[in-house]
């Protein structure tokens, strides 16, 4: 019996190490041809962490890191202010619209890119007309296309505590809504907050299909050109990239993570 | 500290199609402390929560020291509040949180009067710790100090017990009788517990309904209920029929006068258990159906003809009265309410 059991122990074990290396061998690999790719001419990637002679040499693409970055910081600020107070009131005094607002945020998950692209264009022509062509107008599109990932964790935060229940002890002991939300709710959605806005750092920054239909600049757009001339830049760009995101991602891991400590 | 009078007038307020205050009056005297009792829905603690500002009444008024506050927001209401929920601040200490109404209200001398409230409910050497850190009636007490440490007008405690362990509880609704006497502050206590509301107040008001069936001193409400909801629901009764003649109800055998006087003919008493004395008496005609042993006293089910009753006695007379044991019954001639449901 103690064999029988050894055995299927043994057999468990080397199932568990086949699956791990097929699927890191799967995501990895492109990772590994991407970095050899990208090494096999020696100033790539030197040149990638010298700015001002990679924008000298790539201004485009310099262009692009910009508008992404930017795109990125605004849509995050944007997403919070949007959204904090309100799911934080929705919960607090209109618990019957909950479902709705649920409903609303999570749409944009299942309309393909190319599909809003085609709506949003009409709605473009009026945003050119009265802000400009700036890059910086994607914001308000990817505010929209971050709604689902970003409620999801920021509502995930919310049910973590007893919303209504703190913030009428706070009341009762003389607090106003302002000070309820900053300085009662906020603190304790703190990571939460976090990964609302790490995700939605990742999300902007691998943005492709808007930016490109709407003929704005961002920096997967400006990659694809690049790969039109210089190939080893744009594929050291978007490893770079990557690893960016991945370093995020495991930030907000981390910042799930000591919450979670802390209780 | 002296307290502040409320006075609550003719509040109403339904939600759908449950009343949940109907015209509710209700004074609270300056310093003293009433519990509000009920079974759940009867409107309790929505008369908190409006008193408190959480709520909107859709009529009457909230006068709190003589002034209108019913247009007030809760957060100028000045009100300590003590919750069912565990309502601390997860992200703050205990001294911390009882120095958050303290710090909004631009206090001097904040963590001297957050030390000295945390003292009072016995948790002194706690302040540094979280929430997190401490029990469920650790919890209760800072919410307790918290909400004393603003020196509210009202002090508000919507079931705060209620999520504690049976002993915790007990010991607990003590020390906010302690505390409340020792403070002074004006109090209302909300519970559907009758033994807490009975043992910490210094009235009881029974509700049913969205209004005030009854409100008394504890002693008063469970000798003389003011109606047969208010001896069903405060203490056990048993219901035994009777015949009803001027003010007097004979049940058993025996003459016991009425809390309110009613329509003569037959009738249904509702008689405490205690009131009701059993001794062993071969030609007693009544016998023992069932005891059973509760500590200091026992609880005895005797049959007489075909009604049962239900009797309290000293746990020593139980191993005289087993199942079986020919018994005769005496009621103590203490005033009786009728049962006005089944007439």
């Amino acid at each position: 019996m103690a064999g029988v059991i050894a055995a299927r122990r043994r057999k468990q074990r080397v199932f568990r190490w086949a699956v791990l290396v097929v699927l890191g061998v799967f995501f990895l690999l492109p990772l590994a041809a991407m970095l050899e790719f990208s090494t096999r001419n020696s100033e790539t990637w030197p040149l990638l962490v010298n700015w001002p002679k990679l924008s000298d040499t790539y201004p485009d693409l310099a262009e692009g890191i910009v508008s992404s970055l930017e795109q990125a910081a605004l849509t995050a600020i944007l997403m919070l202010v949007l959204l904090v107070p309100t799911t934080i009131w929705v919960r607090l005094r209109l618990p019957k619209l909950r479902r709705f607002v649920e409903f609303l945020c999570l749409l944009p998950l299942t309309i393909p890119a190319i599909v809003l692209v085609v709506g949003l264009a009409p709605v473009y022509a009026w945003v050119t007309y009265f802000l400009g062509g700036s890059s910086l107008t994607l914001v308000f599109a990817y505010t929209i296309l971050v709604l689902p990932y970003a409620y999801r964790a920021i509502d995930a935060g919310l049910s973590a505590i007893d919303v209504k229940t703190v913030a009428e002890a706070a009341r009762s002991l003389g607090a106003g809504w302002t000070t309820v939300i900053v300085r009662v709710v906020l603190p304790n959605i703190r990571s939460a907050v976090l990964s609302a806005a790490f995700l939605t750092v990742a999300l902007v920054l691998g943005e492709f299909t808007i930016a490109s239909l709407l003929n704005r600049t961002n920096l997967q757009v400006s990659i694809e050109l690049l790969g039109k001339s210089s190939a080893t830049m744009s594929v050291a760009v978007s490893l770079a990239a990557l690893l960016l995101a991945f370093v995020l991602l495991m930030l907000l891991s981390l910042a799930g993570g000591s919450k979670k400590e802390q209780k | 500290m002296s307290g502040v009078a409320v006075h609550l007038e003719g509040l109403r307020r339904t939600f759908g199609s449950v009343h949940a205050l109907d015209n509710l009056d209700l004074e609270i005297a300056a310093g003293e402390l009433i519990a509000l009792l009920g079974p759940s829905g009867c409107g309790k603690t929505t008369a908190l929560r409006v008193l408190a500002g959480l709520e909107d009444a859709d009529a009457g008024r909230v006068l709190v020291g003589g002034k209108d506050v019913t247009a007030l927001p809760a957060n100028r209401r000045d009100m300590g509040m003590v919750f069912q929920a565990y309502s601390l601040f997860p992200h703050l200490t205990a001294v911390e949180n009882v120095e958050f109404g303290l710090k909004l209200r631009g206090r001097r001398k904040v963590p001297g009067r957050a030390a000295e409230m945390l003292e009072l409910v016995g948790l002194s050497s706690h302040g540094s710790r979280y929430p997190h850190q401490m029990s469920g009636g650790q919890q209760q007490r800072v919410a307790l100090a918290r909400a004393l440490a603003i020196e509210p007008a009202v002090l508000l405690l919507d079931e705060p017990l209620s999520a504690l362990d049976a002993k915790v509880r007990v010991q607990l609704r003590e020390e906010i009788k302690r505390i409340q006497t020792e403070v002074g502050t004006t109090t209302l206590f909300v519970t559907h517990d009758q033994e807490e509301a009975l043992a910490v107040a210094d009235r009881v008001g029974v509700m049913k309904a969205g209004r005030l069936e009854q409100l008394a001193p504890p002693a008063d409400v469970y000798q003389q209920p003011a109606s047969a909801f208010v001896a069903d629901f405060v203490g056990l009764s048993n219901r035994l029929p009777g015949i009803v003649s001027g003010p007097i109800i004979s049940v058993l055998g025996t003459e016991l006068p009425l809390v309110t006087p009613a329509a003569a003919g037959s009738a249904t008493a509702l008689v405490r258990p205690e009131a009701v004395h059993v001794t062993p008496d071969p030609e007693g005609g009544a016998s023992v159906l069932t005891s059973s042993f509760l500590g200091s006293t026992s609880r005895v089910t005797v049959t007489v003809g075909e009604t049962l009753v239900v009797a309290q006695v000293a746990s020593s007379l139980l191993p005289s009265l087993t199942p079986g044991t020919p018994v005769r019954v005496t009621l103590q001639p203490v005033p009786v309410a009728l049962d006005l449901s089944l007439s």
